[in-house]
């Protein structure tokens, strides 16, 4: 029944192939009602046919568009695959975007169906389906509250797949005749970028885009179909897409829902994934709370705890490379993995995880050596929409913090005098979608395309490694160069610190807008009996502030001995009084600084920071989580922090 | 204004379309007494299947003394309490807990010790009826009967979109939250009609928010009738079908919210309006 691989040329067909090769073999699974559902591989093959059915029933045609918009279900990737059988294009959504993004980006694609999870979405929907003149059909997955809606665009999920299976007579050769007409050449998602400057951009990628770079992927890291993924990242993210959909329809291995957004962490130790992607600020919330409960617990329990980290740190990444260790080592790291390291990773859900990546921001050396020392095989990769995901990635034996790997398969790498990377892959977009300015400014007619990030490749060993974004590199007024990730990110690695952002182009000198880290400065207050009301009491107190200018002269000492870079130092900053918020545009959706907008809206404080002042009032629109707006006002302390002499520059490497 | 609570039988249509039924229960002419001091002088009123009703008041009006009349936990020294058409006779608390009628309470009563589920799990005692030998062995009925159970209790669970604090014991819990897992445990027993004795008592908006929805929510799902106690005038205006007003254990005004928001004697009472 195996068709050979030249045949696979889309989502729908490979769901075919593993229908037909594995039909037993659980597909998808979500925890609902406290129970791990599952679906195999040849009931989401009926599943997607009846809702595809059902779609040619409400009149879909081939290259109309289909918003998704929800948290991670298994009938959210289903309407996905749905929508490509019928030679629709799916456009999955950030589900907590507020009504105005939505309406931005249904326009721009001109979706005439719509699909979402429950009424909050649909009443988001219905609020601006006045500026959408092309949407015609909405399908809902939870019917709660929405009985009494007017119903005659409004569908349930599931009648509209009821419905596909009784007109399965009528449209059944439709339905083979456009999947069969589906080939590498033809569009398989669109996804939105976040967008860190201006609107979102619709980033179209063919099949040959997906399924080359799944292929090259899931034959990079050895994947198979007894492996197991949390989808737990947002759908709108081509991560997701490429992990929960690509890889997993390539190789027919089995994708795990949460049950909602907060149980993630429990589900995780249920499932035990063996392949994990995780952004850096989630495994550094999970170090956070692990060095949190190690603190609180008892005087032998830490004695443990520390005595045989100690043992990972030193041996720990050297056995996960396989590298020579001597037999004494080898055995105290035995023994530390069955009283420490073993239910450590247990807790955390990771015991059985073979490949587990990081992306999409810098991880801090000690973070990372910390997951690899207990032997999480945790990888770094680099990549973008554009590129469907991968550009770099790190091979197994060839892992370092500092890097981001070597070119992923079929992936050529060039960097020009400005420093900026270009690449070139067979998952290279096709185009943004109606934007022929943006799609020519980032891909030439050879298919090169520009990163927008600085980097170089390092000579000794052929990884790539990243310092800025490229537009971000700038210089100070007297020269000297100015990269300010490269300090935000060393601040970052202080768990204190959530985020920093960090200012100085074209000035005398660089300052920060600090946001402390709720979570362990709140647990530090604790257990001093420190007694704070909100975040931005606990911001401004006076320790906090003491801490907090610490780690910026640690870091001020750790950027001296940067050749290029000494001339970053911070002299002065503030703790912000509010933490950086995507819904009030100061982040984007994945949680990535937009440095510009930022510097805009606090610009009274800048003033403030380099007008020499001690202290500043100031006032704040904030956004509340229903769209509502309010204002939050503070004095905020400005405090100067010792910098290290750079002026006779000494080579420090 | 009492003209309304005459044993109407017949439903109405609310504001927003919904079909209100028949008379569920009447309180009539109600007077409670605790020694010398009257906490409910002579009140009727009625409430109707399938409606929201709350009772408003200042401090001291007599809303909880009315509702724990209602529930069973004080006997009133005049008046009549009919349900369903029929004279209730004074009853204990699970009596009439086995009529239908569940309710949570101002100052949360939850079992501290126990997780979330454990405590909504409680709320099925009432439909629990294997015998204490099978319970005490665990086989046969009680693990059956168990299963069935876990799998309302899930459904609850699902609804009040309390998934992630499951397992985790209710005195560790924000109060917001409590308040969640004392209106879960209430629904457990499928209640007909649902006592709310301030459910937004000491919440933050979104917290109150929340808890409209689903109050709304399990009306609109269950079809539960619901009478609730609130302070929240904003939240009260919204939700109910009905308003009674309730001062110095008198009844100063009945009807939807409009017409107790245009009452004089309300607005003096209760909601303050200058006396000069």
């Amino acid at each position: 029944m195996v068709k050979s691989n030249a045949a696979l040329e889309s989502i729908p067909a490979l769901l075919a192939r593993n229908a037909a090769t594995f039909g037993d073999k659980a597909a998808y699974r979500e925890k609902e009602y406290g129970i791990w559902q599952r679906w195999n591989w040849g009931e989401v093959a009926e599943e997607v046919e009846a809702l595809a059915l059902g779609f040619l029933n409400l009149g879909i045609h081939e290259g109309d568009f289909v918003a998704i918009i929800g948290r991670n279900r298994p009938y959210f990737y289903w309407a996905m695959v749905a929508a490509q059988s019928v030679g629709a294009i799916p456009v999955p959504l950030y589900n907590d975007a507020n009504a105005e993004e939505m309406a931005y980006v249904l326009g721009h694609c001109g979706a005439r169906f719509v699909i979402v999870e429950d009424q909050e979405q649909v009443d988001k929907v219905i609020e601006v389906q006045d500026q959408l003149h092309q949407f015609e059909h909405m399908i809902y997955l939870d019917p709660r509250g929405l009985r009494k809606y007017d119903h005659r665009r409004l569908h349930e999920f599931s009648h509209i797949q009821a419905q596909g299976r009784a007109a399965r007579d009528e449209f059944g050769p439709e339905l083979k005749a456009r999947s069969e007409r589906l080939n590498l050449e033809s569009t398989c998602v669109m996804l939105y970028t976040s967008g860190t400057t201006g609107k979102p951009k619709g980033v179209v990628l063919s099949n040959r885009n997906v399924i080359i770079t799944s292929k090259n992927s899931c034959e990079f890291d050895h994947l198979v179909p007894g492996d197991e993924v949390l989808a737990y990242l947002p759908m709108a993210w081509v991560g997701d897409f490429i992990f929960s959909i690509g890889q997993a329809y390539w190789t027919g291995f089995c994708v795990n829902c949460p049950e909602s957004p907060d149980t993630m962490m429990t589900d995780l130790r249920e499932i035990g994934p063996t392949y994990y992607f995780a952004p850096p600020r989630f495994f550094e919330g999970q170090l956070t709370s692990v060095m949190i409960r190690m603190e609180d617990s008892g005087r032998f329990k830490k004695w443990l705890f520390d005595k045989y980290m100690a043992v990972a740190h030193r041996v720990g990444p050297a056995i996960l490379d396989e590298k020579p260790v001597s037999f004494g080592d080898r055995l105290s790291y035995k023994i530390g993995n069955l009283f420490v390291y073993g239910p450590l990773k247990n807790t955390l859900g990771l015991s059985r995880v073979r490949v587990g990546y990081t992306a999409g921001e810098a991880i801090g050396p000690e973070l990372f050596d910390f997951y690899r020392s207990i032997g999480i095989n945790l990888k770094q990769l680099y990549g973008q929409t554009e590129a469907t995901v991968f550009v770099t990635q790190q091979p197994d034996g060839e892992v370092r913090a500092d890097t981001v790997g070597v070119p992923s398969t079929d992936v050529e790498i060039r960097i020009e005098d400005s420093g900026e990377i270009f690449y070139r892959s067979p998952g290279v977009f096709e185009e943004y979608y109606q934007n022929p300015e943006s799609t020519a400014d980032t891909k030439d007619a050879e298919g090169w395309v520009a990163t927008g990030d600085a980097g170089f490749i390092e000579k000794s060993s052929g990884h790539l490694r990243i310092i800025d974004r490229a537009k971000d590199v700038g210089n100070l007024s007297n020269g000297a160069m100015f990269a300010p990730k490269f300090v935000e990110n060393k601040l970052k690695f202080y768990p204190d610190i959530l985020e920093s952002v960090v200012f100085g182009a074209g000035r005398d000198n660089c300052v920060a807008f600090i946001n402390i880290d709720l979570t362990a400065v709140g647990n530090w207050a604790e257990r001093n009996n420190v007694a704070y009301g909100s975040y931005q009491e606990l911001a401004g107190h006076p320790e906090v502030y003491k801490t907090i200018a610490g780690h910026i002269e640690e870091v001020n000492k750790s950027v001296a001995q940067d050749e290029m870079l000494s001339g970053c130092q911070v002299h002065r900053f503030l703790i912000l009084h509010k933490e950086l918020d995507a819904d009030d545009g100061e982040m984007t959706r994945t949680r990535k600084v937009r440095r510009k907008i930022v510097g805009e809206k606090f610009n009274d404080l800048l003033d403030a920071l380099y007008g020499g002042k001690s202290e500043v009032y100031t006032e704040t629109e904030v956004t509340y989580e229903d769209g509502r707006k309010g204002s939050i006002s503070a004095t905020l302390e400005i405090r100067d922090v010792a910098v290290q002499p750079v002026d006779q520059k000494v080579a420090a490497e | 204004m009492n003209t309304m609570t005459e044993n109407t039988t017949v439903g109405y249509m609310t504001d927003d379309g919904r079909q209100i039924g028949g008379t569920m229960m009447e309180m009539k002419n109600i007077t409670l007494r605790f020694g010398g001091v009257v906490a409910i002088e002579n009140i009727s009123f009625d409430i109707h299947e399938g409606e929201i009703r709350a009772i408003i008041g200042p401090n001291g009006a007599g809303k909880s003394s009315m509702l724990n009349v209602i529930s069973g936990f004080y006997n009133p020294q005049e008046g009549e309490v009919w349900f369903h058409g029929e004279k209730r006779p004074p009853m204990r608390p699970y009596q009439v807990a086995e009529l239908g009628i569940a309710r949570t309470f101002q100052n949360i009563a939850l079992f501290k010790g126990m997780s979330t589920l454990d405590n909504i799990m409680t709320g099925r005692m009432t439909k629990m009826n294997a015998g204490m030998l099978s319970q005490a062995i665990w086989w046969g009925k009680a693990a059956r009967e168990e299963a069935e159970h876990r799998q309302k209790v899930e459904e609850i669970i699902d609804f009040l979109e309390i998934q992630a604090i499951r397992k985790t014991p209710v005195g560790r819990l924000p109060y917001g939250m409590q308040k969640r897992v004392e209106l879960g445990r209430a629904l457990a027993s499928e209640p007909k009609l649902l006592l709310l004795d301030e459910p937004m008592a000491g919440m933050n908006v979104e917290e109150k928010e929340d808890m409209s929805r689903f109050i709304l929510d399990v009306n609109d799902e269950f079809g539960t009738t619901i009478a609730l106690i609130e302070h929240d005038m904003g939240v009260v205006m919204d939700i109910s079908d009905r308003v009674v007003v309730m001062d110095y254990g008198k009844k100063i005004g009945d009807g939807t919210p409009s017409e107790v928001l245009a009452n004089q004697e309300v607005i003096d009472a209760y909601l303050g309006v200058s006396h000069d």
